[in-house]
């Protein structure tokens, strides 16, 4: 049997187990003795019983899409299934700059998706037992105590510096750079002086920014991210590009200092990148934690149709934890659809950016 | 396809990021420009110091002749420009079909970049008041009248954030280097070609590679140039101009609002000076910051629109390559009818009045498949409150506007280049002491006749270089 015939095997696989993810997951949400208020309710509009007429992963082109705006404002509650109500639950917020943030209520899924991303990190860059530093947006979005858990899990301690990305966009929206810069170095400086403490840290999430502002500042004190003593970096939150992977890999780290690009949000848990590989030029192709979460690229135009491998389109996300149920979410992104891997073996999104109709609208990267 | 690299410190970098320039008319690819990320500039902004010390190893005298050798190449030489090449025609073919500039303007730009490099020696003279350049070299020395005079540099490097649309502005830049301060150029997504051929034009004079960098790149390389530089000059909007206002690291360079004003002593006698007004309103496509966008005058201001525009009214759009095209197109999709509408509302203000209109054949706004022109516009004013008594756009338009001659200092607002035609010497006096005119002509002098031996907006000099008290021997008692 040839590579090809192992991975379109695996492939297959995947495939009949997402159908079976997809038919337990619906089950789950849409039962009247564990389904969440919000779904059934939503059920009573809908033109179709989903728990009958959802038996594998495409039938859920048959649910109308789902309006991120359904998460602003509460009650929140209506979100969590009957069978997991009186669990100990946090509640993440996404958005917020103006306006009412979304939220998404959480009762374990932050942990269960950062304990899977655990198994794709190599122990040799990022060793069990080390201590972390996690350097990036806190507050009530997931990323703090994700990390955090991400550490423990490892044998490790997460120590945090905050950064509010609310208050840096008003600074900015506002003209205010030097405030912005000074914020910034503020943030820097209690990273350097965790950094400085002798806390034997050795791996680190932060943003591309945050990263870039770090390495330059441990430069200018004639330093480096090695000769801090960070071995992995795990790298996300914000635009990660291509060119910024190579100008991380090549000038930024240097040679001994790991560091993998991520890609999620509090919909969908952590997205993985395809293994680095030289000759693949730092394309930065993601796949996201199936079955629990499922991306597809589809048509600008027409959501239900999935673009061809190599192709452009939107980026559409589906979440099927037990805690949660999105079936397909127009993200504000766009990439291109890109075929599975051996470690991953579904489609995966590649040249992930803001979606260009709403690009110059939004204020991205700001962390 | 022509590529176009990075240079970062004059080192190619071939980025991942590449951006299209494509032909304004027909759409078709004309060279994939790689793009910078912020972070390369911070990364290399950390080596600025080496520009300026690089540079002052070399005289300012030999900088003066690797100027005039710079200008000889960039006028006649074929010179390489990525993975090819190009002649001085190709350079004004590329230009005019990525900004929309007629080619015979674009030829006219490259004259007048050869002709400040050519003078830089006379212009440097002027410009410093005559200070021997050794003092900028070493930072202190003794003038011919003896008095010791100390200037510091304010920056290793001055940073560029350049217009897409406008290569003539390109001029402001070409004293830097003899100057002794590096170069770090942010080209505009239309027009990287007038930075990267005078770049290499002064690297094959011999300037050393490593005092130029050159960046193109989305709007974030741009403002970490802005950032991180301690001397930028930058080109924008209204917008952009007051961002940077009172900031004293950034010279921002804007719509300029210039004027003619006519005094009382000679406005019946306007015919006389009718060449001058449509020159000034109409040369370069209208497109110049020095382009009079304002005629101001207590009396006959109709007969004075009505003439002009029988002048300039009937022109319109022709091919790129007509030796004689009067207009350049607007690339920017919407950007043409947006400022038409904005003309349009202000013409339905009380006492506003289109004047052209009667001349031309057809509508202002010409929408083509993939640019837009507007045609030549002269607008009447009968007060000085009406908004389009002060407005700018880049094509040729004026607003010729009934004010009488002791309100116009108080009404006509900041002002890039004033032209007053007059004999009247209190008022001139006036004039001069006008703090919100930049550049004050006194006399039948179009706003567009630039003497580069006078500063443009703010001298670049003061810009760089800082004046300081200086002293290696204790003073005499007194």
């Amino acid at each position: 049997m040839t590579d090809n015939n192992n991975l379109d095997e695996l492939v297959k696989q995947n495939q009949e187990a997402l159908d079976a993810h997809t038919r337990e997951s619906v089950q789950w949400h849409f039962s009247p003795e564990t389904g969440s208020p919000y779904w059934l309710e939503k059920a009573k509009t809908l033109d179709f019983n989903p728990l009958t007429d959802v038996n594998c992963f495409e039938d859920l082109n048959k649910f109308p899409l789902f309006e991120d705006d359904e998460l602003r404002g509460g009650p929140v509650d209506r979100w969590i299934p009957k069978a997991l109500l009186g669990k100990p639950t946090y509640v993440f917020e996404t958005g917020g700059t103006t306006g009412i943030p979304k939220s998404r209520v959480v009762i374990d899924d932050f942990r269960i998706d950062y304990e899977n991303f655990s198994d794709t990190l190599p122990d040799e860059s990022f060793p069990k037992g080390s201590n972390w530093l996690m350097l990036g947006p806190s507050g009530p979005r997931r990323l703090r105590l994700a990390v955090e858990h991400l550490a423990q899990y490892r044998g490790g301690i997460s120590f945090c510096v905050d950064l509010d990305p609310r208050w840096v966009v008003k600074l900015i929206k506002k003209g205010k750079i030097d405030e912005v810069k000074e914020y910034s170095a503020h943030v820097i400086d209690q990273a350097m002086a965790i950094l400085g403490a002798g806390h034997d840290i050795k791996c680190m999430f932060t943003t591309p920014k945050l990263l870039e502002a770090l390495a330059m500042r441990l430069m200018d004190e004639g330093s480096s991210i090695e000769e801090a003593g960070i071995k992995g970096i795990f790298c996300g939150g914000t635009e990660f590009t291509q060119q910024w992977y190579r100008f991380a890999r090549e000038e930024l780290l240097g040679e001994n200092v790991y560091i993998t690009p991520t890609y999620g949000n509090t919909l969908m848990g952590l997205a993985c990148g395809r293994p680095f590989d030289p000759a693949d030029d730092y394309k930065i192709t993601y796949y996201a934690p199936q079955p629990r979460a499922v991306i597809r690229v589809v048509d600008f135009d027409d959501h239900t149709k999935v673009v061809g491998y190599g192709e452009t389109g939107r980026v559409k996300l589906f979440t099927m934890t037990k805690e949660l149920f999105i079936p397909g979410f127009l993200e504000r992104d766009e990439g291109e659809r890109e075929v599975p891997h051996e470690k991953y073996p579904w489609d995966g999104v590649s040249g992930v950016r803001p979606y260009h109709k709403i690009a110059q609208s939004t204020t991205v990267g700001v962390y | 396809m022509l590529e176009i690299p990075v240079l970062r410190w004059g080192k190619p970098y071939e980025s991942f990021d590449q951006q299209e320039v494509v032909h304004f008319e027909t759409g078709e690819p004309l060279a994939k420009v790689h793009q910078a990320n912020a972070g390369l500039v911070k990364m290399d902004m950390r080596k600025a110091q080496r520009a300026r010390d690089l540079l002052r190893e070399i005289p300012c005298s030999k900088l003066l002749e690797i100027c005039k050798n710079a200008a000889d190449l960039y006028m006649t030489a074929e010179l390489p420009l990525g993975n090819g090449k190009q002649t001085p025609e190709e350079f004004c073919r590329i230009q005019s079909a990525s900004t929309g500039m007629p080619e015979w303007m674009c030829a006219g730009n490259m004259k007048k970049i050869s002709f400040v490099l050519e003078n830089m020696e006379s212009i440097l003279d002027s410009l410093t008041r005559g200070l021997p350049l050794d003092i900028l070299t070493r930072g202190y020395g003794k003038e011919e009248r003896g008095v010791m005079m100390s200037y510091q540099a304010n920056s290793p490097v001055l940073g560029l954030v350049l217009p897409s649309n406008s290569p003539g502005v390109h001029t402001l830049w070409m004293p830097i280097l003899p100057m002794q301060v590096g170069l770090v150029l942010k080209p505009g997504s239309s027009e990287p070609w007038t930075p990267y051929r005078m770049t290499e034009a002064f690297y094959q004079a011999g300037i050393p590679r490593e005092c130029i960098s050159v960046y193109p790149g989305p709007h974030d390389v741009g403002s970490t140039v802005t950032e991180l530089c301690q001397r930028v000059m930058l080109f924008g909007g209204q917008q952009t101009i007051d961002k940077y206002k009172g900031n004293p690291n950034v010279q921002a360079h804007g719509p300029g609002f210039s004027k003619i004003l006519l005094g009382d002593d000679v406005v019946d006698r306007w015919e006389d000076y009718l060449d001058l007004l449509v020159d000034s309103i109409f040369q370069n496509g209208g497109r110049s910051c020095i382009n009079a966008s304002g005629v101001w005058a207590s009396r006959h201001t109709e007969a004075i629109a009505d003439a002009i525009a029988k002048r300039i009214g009937p022109a319109g759009p022709t091919s790129m390559t007509d030796p004689e095209a009067p207009l350049a197109a607007f690339t920017m999709t919407g950007a043409a009818k947006a400022m038409n509408g904005q003309i349009e509302t202000g013409l339905s203000e009380p006492g506003v009045t289109e004047v052209t209109a009667k001349y031309r054949d057809g509508e202002r706004l010409i929408e083509l498949e993939r640019c837009d022109y507007l045609r030549p516009t002269i607008v009447h004013c009968a007060n000085t409150d009406a908004t389009l008594a002060n407005t700018e756009y880049m094509f040729p338009m004026a607003s010729v506007v009934q004010c009488d001659q002791k309100e116009m200092l108080r009404k006509i607002g900041p002002t890039l280049v004033c032209t007053a035609i007059t004999e009247d010497q209190q008022w001139s006096q006036q004039l001069l002491d006008a703090t919100h005119i930049d550049r004050l002509n006194i006399g039948p002098i179009k706003t567009n006749a630039l003497n580069w031996l006078q500063p443009h907006e703010g001298n670049i000099v003061e810009f760089l270089y800082r004046a300081r008290a200086f002293q290696n021997e204790a003073p005499a008692a007194h």
